[in-house]
């Protein structure tokens, strides 16, 4: 744990990329198996003890720290696993030889909310406070040092001088503590077999259109534009193995498994195949009322259930619209043209149940004007914008330039006026750097209110993120633990991407995407905009 | 007869000794101050006569009077020197009794006594040894004005031998590079290099020019800080794998860009928190300082065992709260323009 701890310590202080793949390439090398395994497994975020919440972390302290030092600390600090390690009252020293990563992980995984309680204190009253910290991070997941999944993967292929695309292609197929990747790659034994596993493969990704590059050469006829559908991007696959038994998983774009959330799609794939689509609840907002979805906000409701209710399934039935494909039938097509691919894919359509599946259309267009033109239309239609692929580009993982395009429709925009702001977080914690922000109600100058309608805490520079800082120190009105509530001085231009009804705000509408555009340091607030004129905007 | 105490008021610029028309460490010039401590939150300058210790009067000299009037063309003070121990009698019968706080070079808690009644201002303090100033020591009193500038349980300053530890492997870590050590110029910077010394580390170590003065006061009133060069008269050739001690506001300025490969340290408490360490690019934080943590706060409340328990500036919610669990009774001044970030 003493190796680990300090990996991690030490990663948090490190800003150079090189400086942090270094480091974790000599842990992995240095490190044996399987602490080494566990240690990549917690840098990726791929270890899940159900037994340690982070509430049971909140309830241990509480049960050992007054509940106002606590949450002054913790207000302090920006981070409870730190402010727990920091405040833990341990009993005894620590052990002079601390428990291995292994060690942990047997004990945390074989933990339950009943006995979390009891064992948990004894494991961190062996350790000193950067030992708690790591476990902490470790036990509750999340560990916020500065490193990607993929940079941890990159630091593997550095380690042992194997190629990161590799790694990545078996890594969905196997879990921690990954002895098998280790043998392979450290030892020089064959590669893990993934061939009958239902493994996730890297997504091909998209660039954002910026202005100007239709000018320098993006020529329209070298690609097919589709729209950009907003729900999930999702890849769909399905495996028989050596018994004859297929299964199926669904994975989200990160390579977590969805399956459990959205159990009616786990047996309608009649053929071994993996997929790549948008998941979608059916509705009428995108697209119309025939083989239409519903908007975001109603897939969100699905989203992140280990469990879903019959009345949910009903409700809120979910479907794919495919956009490629990228196995067959045991056949790897990744390496043909899009347009190859859109052929099978065209042709799979017919064995495919319509309940679930239906084909993401081209947007035919005679040129970028027109196709701007069939863009601005997406508003109304509530899509978030187009999509263009060229047309000879094979399925590469990754974002690699001048294939895939993502040309976003431009952002609604709305005055707001900063009414709270909150303590951030990492390495935030010390400024005021989350702002929540109102609209007015009525007439603002016949003694309308302002009412809370998102909250934002992006969009800025660091230059501007001290001076509102400042500004929210200066004009203070009310402190509410970490949040102030502060004098109605200052206007926001606030981007977001769509607006929908939500019970839970007191505005009853909740934005999607809301970043700060600009600070209007010069607008009065009696200008800012009212609830109506986002209201108007809601497409639900 | 008074009320008890009415002859001390708190002002949020600074506290007033009513009877002797003096206040301690006041944010603006008054005719008649007394002065804990050189730093420049306590210590100002245009006051008409100031009462402190020669150390501190001396620091005070070296930022206010290196001319007839100082930068802001205020009127050099007149110093009036207190010893350690010693008693001087203010007007309206208040006697003062300078102590030592153990925070920097000639820092002192001011205890008053006043018919029969007795008050202690720490200033800022703490409690562990410090080669470059006299130890704090505890002083009973009714009424303990302290300071609580880390008052959150989170604060707890690890021994310096650890943080030297961590800066010497550091060092030899980095061989043809050089370490780069934030530390306020007042105070910390010297106590870093006499516990380097302590350490047994007798290379030269390498100044930034803010830092120069302090250095050679400190070393004329008998702290011996060993070797010390200036940055700006070497190449990066010849410090290379040495120390190089800086203020904090160098640390990330284009002016470390003359260091041989630089690994970024600071030396003050509130690395403890890895945010605010990250917040300023530090790559190893170094918890060291010069204020008492939240065990030396509360042990130091407990030992003094005061009627009450005042409390200045810094974390005061805190340090009110414990009072409170601890059934001392205590308030808060809400002290303004004290604590800068880079002291602690």
């Amino acid at each position: 744990m003493k190796a680990f701890s300090t990996l991690l310590d030490t990663l948090v202080y490190t800003t150079s990329r090189n400086r942090k793949l270094a480091m974790i390439a000599d842990y992995l090398r240095d490190t044996p198996d399987p602490d080494r395994g566990w240690a990549l497994g917690a840098l990726t975020g791929e270890l899940d003890f159900h037994g340690v919440k982070s509430s049971t972390v909140r309830n241990l302290m509480k049960d050992r720290v007054d509940p106002v030092l606590w949450s002054l600390s913790r207000d302090f600090v920006g981070d409870t696993a730190e402010t727990a390690s920091l405040l833990w009252p341990q009993n005894g020293e620590p052990d002079e030889n601390p428990p291995s990563v292994d060690e942990v992980v047997q004990l945390l995984t074989s933990l339950n909310r009943n006995t979390a309680p009891k064992e948990l204190p004894k494991l961190l009253d062996r350790l000193d406070a950067n030992g708690r910290f790591a476990l902490i991070k470790l036990a509750t997941g999340g560990m916020r040092v500065g490193v990607s999944a993929r940079l941890a993967k990159t630091a593997f292929a550095q380690a042992f001088d194997v190629n990161v695309e590799d790694v990545e292609e078996y890594w969905h197929a196997l879990e921690p503590p990954y002895t098998e990747l280790f043998q392979w790659a450290a030892e020089g034994a064959d590669p893990p077999d993934v061939s009958n596993r239902p493994m996730f493969r890297p997504f091909m990704l998209a660039h954002p259109l910026e202005d100007g590059q239709v000018e320098k050469g993006v020529d329209l006829k070298d690609y097919a534009a589709e729209w950009k559908w907003d729900g999930i991007r999702v890849q769909l696959v399905r495996v028989t193995n050596e018994n004859g038994v297929a299964e199926t998983r669904l994975y989200s774009r990160s390579g977590d498994d969805i399956s459990a959330s959205f159990p009616e799609m786990l047996d309608k794939l009649p053929m071994d195949a993996v997929l790549d689509g948008e998941l979608m609840v059916r509705g009428t907002v995108q697209g119309g009322e025939k083989g239409g979805a519903a908007s975001f906000n109603a897939l969100q409701q699905r989203l992140g259930r280990k469990t879903v209710s019959k009345k949910m399934l009903a409700e809120a039935p979910a479907f794919v619209r495919l956009y490629d494909t990228l196995i067959l039938e045991g056949e790897d097509l990744r390496e043909n043209p899009w347009e190859h691919r859109r052929g099978s894919l065209e042709q799979l359509m017919g064995r495919l149940p319509s309940s679930h599946f239906d084909l993401s259309r081209k947007v035919e267009a005679r040129d970028f004007d027109h196709l701007a033109e069939i863009r601005e239309g997406a508003r109304e239609d509530a899509i978030e914008g187009l999509m263009l692929k060229r047309r000879d580009a094979p399925y590469i993982a990754g974002r690699k330039v001048g294939l895939w395009y993502k040309w976003k429709r431009d952002p609604l925009l709305i005055d707001c006026v900063l009414m709270y702001a909150q303590r951030g977080s990492g390495k935030r914690s010390s400024f005021y750097s989350d702002y929540t922000f109102g609209c007015w109600n009525g007439d603002p100058d016949t003694g309308a209110e302002l009412l809370p309608v998102g909250k934002a805490y992006s969009g800025f520079t660091d230059a501007e993120l001290k001076k509102l800082d400042r500004l929210v120190r200066q004009t203070t009105l009310n402190r509410f633990g970490p949040v102030r509530e502060v004098e109605r001085t200052l206007v926001f231009e606030v981007a977001f991407d769509s607006v929908h009804s939500s019970k839970r705000h007191k505005s009853g509408l909740a934005m999607r995407f809301p970043r700060i555009h600009r600070i209007r340091w010069d607008k009065p607030v009696h200008e800012a905009d009212r609830i109506e004129a986002l209201r108007s905007l809601v497409r639900d | 007869m008074s009320a008890p105490f009415s002859w001390i008021k708190p002002h949020p610029w600074g506290v007033e000794v009513v009877p002797a028309g003096a206040f301690i460490d006041p944010a603006r010039a008054v005719d008649k101050a007394l002065v804990t401590h050189g730093h420049a939150d306590h210590a100002r300058g245009g006051h008409g006569e100031t009462f402190a210790t020669p150390e501190t009067l001396a620091i005070m000299e070296l930022r206010y009077r290196t001319g007839a009037a100082d930068d802001a063309g205020e009127i050099p003070h007149k110093a009036m020197p207190v010893e350690y121990g010693e008693t001087i009698r203010l007007p309206g019968g208040v006697d003062a009794t300078y102590i030592p706080a153990g925070h920097v070079l000639g820092s002192a808690q001011i205890l008053l006594e006043h018919a029969g009644e007795r008050v202690v201002i720490t200033g800022d303090y703490k409690r562990r040894a410090d080669p470059t100033c006299a130890p704090f020591e505890v002083t009973p009193c009714d009424i303990f004005i302290t300071e609580a500038t880390f008052g959150l349980p989170l604060f707890t300053h690890p021994p310096i031998s650890e943080e030297m530890g961590k800066l010497l492997s550091a060092l030899e870590g980095n061989p043809e590079g050089s370490v780069l050590v934030g530390a306020y110029a007042l105070g910390k910077a010297q106590r870093v290099i006499a516990e380097l010394r302590a350490a047994g580390h007798t290379d030269t170590i390498y100044l930034h020019g803010a830092m120069e003065k302090m250095c050679r006061l400190y070393e004329e009133h008998g702290v011996d800080l060993g070797e010390l060069k200036l940055v700006a008269d070497h190449t990066k050739d010849d410090m290379a794998g040495s120390i190089v001690i800086a203020p904090p506001s160098a640390l990330n300025d284009r002016w470390s860009r003359r260091l041989p490969n630089p690994v970024t340290a600071m030396a003050s408490g509130w690395m403890r928190v890895r945010g605010r360490a990250r917040q300023r690019g530090v790559e190893l934080p170094l918890i060291i300082s010069d204020h008492a943590d939240w065990n030396e706060l509360t042990d130091t409340i407990r030992q003094v065992n005061p009627t009450e328990t005042w409390i200045t500036h810094g974390r005061e919610e805190a340090l009110l709260r414990w009072c409170e669990l601890n059934q001392r009774h205590a308030r808060a001044l809400a002290m303004v323009g004290r604590e800068e970030e880079d002291e602690g």
